[in-house]
């Protein structure tokens, strides 16, 4: 995992932060938004933690509660480090940074076990497996460990809304195509006052269950990484 | 003095795209015909509706990509693949299924990989998979032969079936299934693995009135009817005999082995072969010219390792029939098949 991490902090510092120095603060918070949300997405551009962003994503539901407690983690974390960075070894910085990540994820797991326990059992072991996000350990290497804390937390926040819009459309997709519906089971995540949320897209005897299925995830996954290459391509060419 | 030079390999008429999926088209006929007469005449509406549907999806996404439509729609070869997917599936199935499974194919699995000759998957096959795995109620609803039906059903009943669910007097698929008498009948691969799976051996099996010399003889008979197309095929030297030869004799030898370890457990070799899709797998969807490999031993791995699956699946898979999983999953290899089958150019040193 070190390597990996390491390798893709690489790109990231290239993208983001020798630009940033430079510029006054209106434009980093720009910047940083336009690089979590669209340029760098760690969901579609980076395809980081494809695991939990394509294990998870058969309904909204689930999509929204990996995706808020993912933004939690990485936010706090990106915080954490920051404050920390000029106290930690560089020889030693990956362990102290997984160890942190790693609390916070036990926090947010206590936590959806105590508030949002359906969802919490339905999510499963993918709540645990936050810790190995490479989204979150390479913000922090790439960005926490250089940046103030203001800064970094923006930048955990966008990144989070970044790999939470992607959870969150993969999760519209798939669970329209399955099942006909939108936030089935949203009660699990946010009480029972949200149960009108609910809705039906259309109402069907047969599900489309490749789509509920890991293999259909792949697929949609795929052709939402085409779309936005398209839009990509389309801007440039103008 | 006048030498003529033949380029190699020696073959004098030049055939085109089109030619060869007309060939492949004609060489079905036999097959589509012995299932028309023993399980009725859905399929031809099963078959209609697929090359609409693909002609359709494939002008609208040549339109989209700004290539020339009539030369794709020509080539005859999106055609092919519908009618394969057709005939894969049950008749009866409702008309969305083989939609939704021919727009896959034909959009997912063939154009967005680049269209023909990219395509990394065989796309009826693609289709099918897909359509078997997200329906599998609706893919497993196959008729018994006509003389077995509990109901006779005729053609109008049919397009009410496909198109509405039910048929004219109001019965659906599964009701015209299963006979008065209540028992439903499957295919003979599946009727096989339900019977073991509830704990009786197939010569046991084998005798019950479920499994008649008559559905057994069904699905024979069209398999034995794609075999003749194939030949066909192979006379007319569209396909080359190294995939099919190598499919059905490795189909014969893994089928042996798991025979003779247990008849009780694993069926015979000559029923495998004659049943379920192996000839129309090793004849017509085996050898396709684009996800298979290309070179003579490529061929040969590329036959017998599908056949493995095969046998593998059927024997101990949760799927009744296997070739479609089979072929995707050798589709996979096919470039590392190729890769190291690579023929050495004449002088060089082996390595």
């Amino acid at each position: 995992m070190k390597q990996q991490t390491e390798s893709h902090s690489e790109i990231a510092t290239e993208n983001t932060d020798q630009a940033l120095t430079e510029k006054n603060t209106a434009s980093i918070y720009k910047e940083l938004s336009f690089q979590g949300l669209w340029k760098n997405n760690p969901g579609i551009v980076q395809l980081l933690g494809l695991c939990p962003l394509l294990a998870v994503t058969n309904t909204l539901t689930n999509a929204l509660g990996l995706g808020l407690a993912t933004l939690f983690v990485v936010i706090a974390s990106n915080v954490l480090i920051s404050l920390i960075r000029h106290h930690v070894p560089k020889a030693i910085r990956i362990p102290v940074f997984v160890m942190i990540i790693a609390s916070l994820v036990s926090c947010i797991q206590l936590l959806m076990n105590a508030y949002t326990y359906h969802l919490y059992l339905s999510l499963g072991i993918f709540i645990p497996l936050i810790v190995t996000n490479c989204m979150i350990i390479g913000r922090a290497e790439a960005f926490a460990s250089k940046n103030n804390v203001k800064h970094s937390a923006f930048d955990g926040l966008m990144m989070g809304l970044g790999f939470t819009a992607v959870l969150i459309l993969l999760g519209a997709t798939r669970e329209v195509l399955a099942q006909g519906t939108l936030f089935d089971g949203i009660e699990t995540l946010l009480g029972d006052w949200a149960s009108f949320m609910t809705m039906t897209v259309y109402n069907t005897d047969t599900s489309f269950l490749l789509a509920a299925l890991p293999p259909g995830a792949f697929i949609i996954m795929g052709l939402i990484i085409a779309i936005k290459n398209v839009i990509d391509k389309k801007i440039s060419d103008k | 003095m006048a030498f003529f030079n033949i380029t190699s390999p020696h073959q004098q008429t030049k055939r085109r795209t089109p030619e060869i999926m007309q060939l492949v088209i004609l060489a079905l006929v036999p097959g589509i015909l012995v299932h028309s007469y023993l399980f009725g005449s859905a399929i031809f509406v099963q078959i209609v509706l697929a090359i609409f549907t693909a002609l359709i999806a494939e002008s609208v996404f040549l339109k989209l990509r700004k290539r020339p439509i009539l030369n794709s729609l020509k080539d005859y070869s999106a055609v092919v693949t519908a009618i394969l997917l057709a005939i894969s599936i049950p008749s009866l199935a409702p008309w969305w299924i083989i939609v939704i499974g021919t727009l896959f194919a034909i959009l997912i699995v063939k154009n967005l990989y680049g269209g023909l000759g990219q395509n990394i998957f065989n796309p009826a096959m693609a289709g099918y998979v897909v359509l078997l795995i997200s329906f599998p109620v609706q893919m497993t609803a196959w008729l018994p032969i006509q003389s077995m039906q509990a109901f006779p059903v005729s053609f109008h009943d049919i397009l009410s079936l496909i198109f509405t669910g039910f048929s004219i007097d109001g019965y659906t698929v599964t009701q015209i299934k299963t006979s008065i008498d209540g028992y439903s009948i499957a295919t003979p691969l599946e009727t096989i693995r339900n019977a073991i799976h509830s704990g009786s051996t197939i010569s046991e099996t084998l005798k019950t009135t479920l499994f008649s010399s008559d559905s057994l003889q069904g699905s024979q008979w069209v398999n034995l009817a794609f075999l003749a197309g194939g030949l066909f095929l192979l006379k007319k030297r569209i396909i080359l005999w190294y995939i099919p030869v190598s499919f059905i004799a490795a189909i014969t030898i893994f089928s042996f082995i798991a025979f003779a370890s247990d008849p009780d457990l694993y069926s015979s070799p000559l029923y495998h072969l004659f049943s379920g899709a192996t000839m129309l797998g090793a004849f017509f969807i085996l050898t396709d010219p684009v996800t298979a490999s290309t070179t003579v031993k490529g061929r040969i791995i590329y036959g017998s390792l599908c056949a493995l699956l095969v046998i593998i699946i059927r024997n101990v898979g949760g799927y009744p029939d296997a070739v479609a999983f089979a072929v995707l999953l050798a589709n996979m290899c096919v470039p590392l098949i190729d890769y190291y089958t690579k023929p050495k150019a004449y002088g060089r040193k082996r390595t």
